[in-house]
């Protein structure tokens, strides 16, 4: 006979809230969860622990829903200029940031010069060499208003973004600097003459536009340039000439370097550090003076006491300065036989950490888009992975 | 595509042309937090091949669909990156025009008080 008292019991019951049961992890196993601990000679707990049933045995379920990730999930921008964008991205794992950041660098596409056609150049930089140099210079124009141009296309205005460039050095003149200033948009397309045998009845050039770029709402009163105006491309000397073509396609980096959409774009961990015990006075002050970064302060405890505080904690580069012998305990123990006398024992009083699941993502753009459309750019292409996935699957 | 048997489908392989690390590593992170996954993994056969080897064995469900969800789940995810992420940006931008204003006001009240000097 189950009575009504026993029936509300097990109703309630959860195994969770059983006094055996530990519903959080012991601090010692959380702390290796969470956080990469840096030691003097090398990190540990450096790998992120994914397998959902790795703390069965204390209870634990290791398990990410999708409700608790959204809930979360955080991000603050730190920092965002046009240019550069800093922000921290606060409850994901290393794998997706990482697939974020390798999407930036080698998968988002830009334009490119590709093609450098060469009417003449008598300046010491040999054609080839130029034409890498071209390659390099980032465009500013926004890659989404283009398409990709395949092997049999002809190039046209949908696909190609065509500069000429025409420098001369006069001769008695100082030497001249040829900067991408001097690369000039033409938005009718090519300006070369094919040479072609047989029909003389109508001039072809490189390009097969139908229509001029200016007249895309994008490029009407806004051409397209350079992302930077000042980058060298060659110094002429007196009588030397450079005259070119270069035409720029879509592409990405995964191909060639000169596609990516990023100077540079990556992140670190926030650096977490923790005094162990309280430095005073001349060993605060020592403490201070020991790191580079200035990631501690001292604090005026009233009646000329001072103490060490942790200040700028983000600052830490981890050059462990501050986990050197000065700052450690020393281990008093007998001198076995045989041991070398010098070698010295000591323990930490300050802890280097690192959150596992904190990032400080940083992305210096070059100029084709905002570093923040770049990254919304970068979820959206992972996002199209997994659709295609799903879609060959079912 | 997939690589199976057909009276076991616990445990199955999946071969994702043209692609890498990126959604191999996000993924086989994804089906690792998955309970019904008993283990997991990826592999390039090749450097010079353009594909990635994902592995799955389950506790009883078909690999194929835990795969899918597994795939299902990363993208509601990127959604809601997506969604947090461009709201934080557009805070931050609306701040920094507030920012922008109250500072190009100090400015003025400074140089209203300067000109009030002058005047006596």
């Amino acid at each position: 006979m189950v009575t009504e008292e026993e029936k509300i019991f097990a109703k309630n019951f959860n195994i969770e809230d059983h006094p055996d049961v530990p519903a959080r992890l012991p601090p010692h196993l959380e702390l290796q969860r969470t956080r990469v601990l840096c030691k003097n000679d090398a990190p540990i707990h450096t790998s992120s622990v994914q397998y959902s049933g790795a703390y069965k045995f204390v209870g634990v379920d290791n398990s990410v829903k999708l409700e608790s990730f959204s809930e979360n999930f955080r991000v603050d921008v730190i920092s965002e200029d046009g240019m550069e964008l800093e922000f921290d991205m606060i409850g994901i794992d290393a794998a997706i940031a990482n697939a974020f950041r390798r999407i930036l660098l080698a998968e988002l596409p830009t334009m490119a010069i590709e093609k450098v056609f060469v009417a003449n150049n008598t300046s010491v930089v040999q054609d080839e060499v130029l034409a890498q140099r071209m390659g390099l210079i980032p465009i500013a124009a926004d890659p989404r208003l283009f398409e990709y141009l395949s092997e049999n296309d002809q190039p046209n205005e949908k696909n190609t973004i065509v500069f000429k460039l025409h420098a001369k050095c006069e001769k008695g003149e100082p030497r001249l600097k040829v900067l991408t200033k001097e690369l000039i948009w033409l938005p009718n397309g090519s300006e070369l003459i094919k040479e072609s045998g047989g029909s003389t009845s109508k001039p072809r050039t490189y390009t097969s536009f139908s229509r001029s770029q200016d007249s895309f709402p994008e490029f009407a009163n806004n051409p397209i340039t350079p992302s930077y105006p000042d980058i060298l491309i060659a110094k002429l000397g007196p009588g030397q000439e450079i005259e070119l073509e270069a035409h720029a396609v879509k592409g990405i980096g995964k191909t060639h370097a000169k596609w990516s959409p990023v100077a540079t774009a990556w992140y670190r961990m926030l650096p977490e550090v923790i005094l162990l015990k309280e430095f005073e006075g001349e060993d605060a002050e020592k403490l201070v003076k020991a790191c580079a970064e200035k990631v501690f302060d001292i604090e005026d405890m009233g009646n000329g006491r001072k103490k060490a505080t942790v200040a700028r904690p983000r600052q830490c580069t981890l050059c462990r300065e501050c986990l050197s012998e000065e700052f450690g305990e020393p281990i008093v123990k007998p001198i076995l036989k045989g041991e070398d006398k010098s070698k010295r024992e000591w323990v930490d009083n300050v802890a280097l950490r690192r959150v596992k699941n904190h990032f400080i993502f940083k992305i210096e753009s070059t100029g084709s888009l905002p570093p923040d459309v770049l990254f919304t750019e970068a979820v959206k292409i992972l996002e199209d992975k997994c659709e295609r996935v799903i879609a060959v699957l079912s | 595509m997939e690589h199976g048997s057909f009276t076991n489908d616990r445990n199955a392989s999946f071969k994702l042309p043209q692609e890498d690390h990126t959604l191999a590593n996000a993924v086989r992170f994804v089906l690792n937090q998955d309970p019904r996954v008993v283990s997991t993994g990826y592999s390039i056969p090749h450097p010079s091949l353009e594909c990635v080897n994902i592995q799955v064995q389950t506790t009883g469900d078909p690999a194929r669909e835990v795969f899918k969800d597994a795939c299902q789940e990363l993208m509601l995810m990127n959604r809601h990156v997506r969604s947090v992420f461009e709201k934080a940006v557009a805070d931050y931008k609306a701040d920094e025009q507030e920012r922008l204003k109250e500072a190009k006001e100090a400015l003025k009240d400074q140089m209203e008080s300067m000109d009030i000097e002058k005047n006596n």
